[in-house]
């Protein structure tokens, strides 16, 4: 019996220390944060959502914040250009990673552990510096931008609108756009890698049998199967996307929008916390949909492992 | 067999571009903080000075040491909350609130980094309205490293619970251990390798974050990656440099020493397996 409550209690503070810590410092600031959205501010605090007055109980809520973002054409814009510069990298990250992971994942087994530390290392390597290394590749003289201007393919990257000039690379949906691909690309090598490395290559075998040719089987079985990897790397890459402040501050331009730069304008140029609240909160509206998709894909994926 | 022979030069092509892709950068950074021109695109010639000058930086040096205390305190609370995060997920399958639970957990690998600083920020100044603390510096960069951190070494160690045979520790519980003695005994000793990675991983993003600390930094707490980011805002600078060429180095030296010791125990388990068959 003594057994049995030492092992409730225990249990119950085993899940009680993360579970308040989660709700403290993660749910409670995300509920002060909708609640600022809708504050009236006043000269340093915010004025009390619910004040009691003459015996009055008055529930003030403000959402002209909110009025002025769906008016205001500049807010709008940017969360298109955001969801679209995030929509970009991930296909682009979705382009060059598959085949790199399938290409690994078919790989002699014994180099496999090489090939996959090979793709862990940067992550151990300043994110922070490496994005700021592509300021130098990029900008005038750099041996990236050399490279590019010599092979004539600024004129195409012009002409389809990603850099505003040819021979300048720095500042430019281009810039940005790459130093998103080159951040997340692990993030959708790795889901992929697992995915593809677990598969069974009998079926590939039995599709031969049957008369498939490789490119009708790789279609019909592989990507199909990997369908898993694929939803889980897309979203690890799309929903940071949307609110980096990082890589568009170091390598976007004037004309870049994104919608984490706005945010952080607002808080540290303007001091608009109830604006920079609301910018976030709507941040937050739309990639929910995308979040809840990648949470019930990384349980399935648990559920599947064991 | 045609096909096959172009599949495995196009793969492997493919394979040496994207390496270089994700290498290219680093190399560059390695390569240019030797150079002599303060102009970072145009070689000069072979020079050390940015790495002397670095030593006088008075700036870099506090930002480093503040960094490097803060990863400390984050690698090592991330693990305690990792782990338990971990366990709770593993062990108890059913309990009051999981899914809220288990949606917390792993959202702030995905959160935008900017919502999760403004968020925290905004309660630690409501909190600090109403008891006048806790002042912005060095502890409250920590509790949002720790946010961070926990998500990851959940993941980390997660992975690791679940792959756990469950008849090792349901045998130390019929021979009579409490379920105290069989964490400590049998499940943490079996675990010990992925709390390692996890206090690595969540080390280095403590070291590396921008986001978190300049939203929740107060006045004197600067860290290293503040000082580096606000450098590079404002153009190429070859001190910057100098500290990616050593950030390269200290993580090649770790990982050449985690493999080689990794190695070493892989060999003497099979040297174990090899006398254990004999005996």
């Amino acid at each position: 019996m003594q057994r049995v409550i030492s092992l409730f209690t225990g249990r119950r503070l085993v899940i009680a220390a993360p579970y308040l810590f989660l709700l403290s410092f993660f749910l409670l600031p995300f509920l002060i944060v909708g609640k600022i959205s809708v504050s009236e501010m006043e000269a340093v605090a915010f004025k009390d959502l619910i004040t009691l007055s003459d015996g009055v109980l008055q529930l003030s809520l403000k959402f002209s914040n909110y009025v002025f973002l769906g008016q205001d054409s500049l807010y709008i814009k940017t969360y298109i250009s955001s969801l679209q510069y995030a929509a970009a990298t991930t296909v682009l990250c979705l382009f060059i990673g598959y085949p790199f992971a399938y290409f690994m994942a078919r790989a002699k087994s014994s180099v496999q552990p090489v090939l996959l530390m090979l793709v862990m290392l940067p992550f151990w390597t300043s994110f922070l510096l490496r994005v700021y290394a592509w300021k130098g590749l990029l900008s005038e003289g750099g041996f990236v931008a050399e490279l590019v201007i010599g092979l004539g393919l600024d004129q195409a990257l012009a002409a389809a609108g990603l850099i505003s000039s040819p021979g300048k690379l720095m500042n430019t949906p281009f810039s940005l756009v790459l130093g998103m691909t080159y951040t997340y690309l692990p993030f959708m090598i790795l889901p992929l890698y697992a995915n593809l490395a677990k598969m069974d290559l009998r079926l590939l075998e039995a599709a031969a049998d049957l008369g498939a040719s490789p490119w009708v089987a790789f279609w019909k079985i592989t990507v199909p199967l990997s369908k898993a990897g694929i939803i889980a790397g897309a979203m690890l890459v799309f929903i940071p996307c949307v609110g980096e402040y990082v890589i568009p501050e170091l390598l976007g331009g004037p004309e870049t929008l994104m919608i984490g730069r706005v945010i952080w304008d607002e808080f540290f140029s303007n001091n608009d916390w109830p604006m920079a609240s609301t910018v976030a909160v709507v941040m937050i509206l739309l990639i929910i949909v995308p979040l809840a998709v990648f949470n019930k894909y990384q349980a399935e994926a648990q559920e599947g492992a064991k | 067999m045609k096909a096959s022979r172009f599949n495995l030069w196009f793969g492997r092509a493919w394979l040496a571009l994207g390496y270089t892709f994700l290498f290219l950068p680093i190399v560059a950074l390695v390569v240019y903080s030797f150079n002599d021109s303060p102009l970072p695109n145009v070689w000069r010639g072979f020079t050390l000075k940015w790495y002397t000058s670095l030593l006088a930086d008075s700036e870099i040096i506090a930002g480093l040491w503040l960094s490097l205390k803060i990863a400390f305190l984050t690698a090592c609370g991330s693990v305690v909350l990792g782990t338990l995060a971990a366990f709770v997920l593993v062990k108890y399958k059913r309990f009051g609130g999981r899914t809220l639970f288990s949606g917390m957990v792993t959202a702030p690998l995905v959160m935008p980094e900017v919502v999760v600083g403004l968020s925290l920020l905004l309660m630690l100044v409501s909190v600090q309205r109403m008891l006048g603390f806790p002042e912005r510096g060095m502890m409250t960069i920590w509790l949002g490293h720790l946010l961070l951190g926990m998500a990851y070494a959940t993941v980390v160690v997660q992975s690791r619970l679940q792959d756990l045979n469950p008849q090792l520790e349901e045998a130390a519980m019929d021979l009579g251990a409490r379920p105290q003695q069989v964490f400590w005994l049998v499940t943490l000793p079996m675990i010990a390798q992925s709390l390692a990675s996890a206090w690595l991983l969540t080390f280095t993003i403590s070291l590396d974050d921008v986001v978190l600390s300049n939203f929740l930094s107060g006045p004197g707490a600067t860290t290293m990656p503040l000082v580096i980011f606000s450098r590079a805002r404002l153009g190429l600078n070859p001190s910057v440099n100098a500290i990616a060429a050593i950030t390269v180095a200290v993580v090649a030296i770790g990982v050449l020493v985690a493999s080689y010791m990794i190695a070493r125990a892989e060999r003497q388990r099979t040297l174990d397996r090899a006398a254990a068959a004999r005996a």
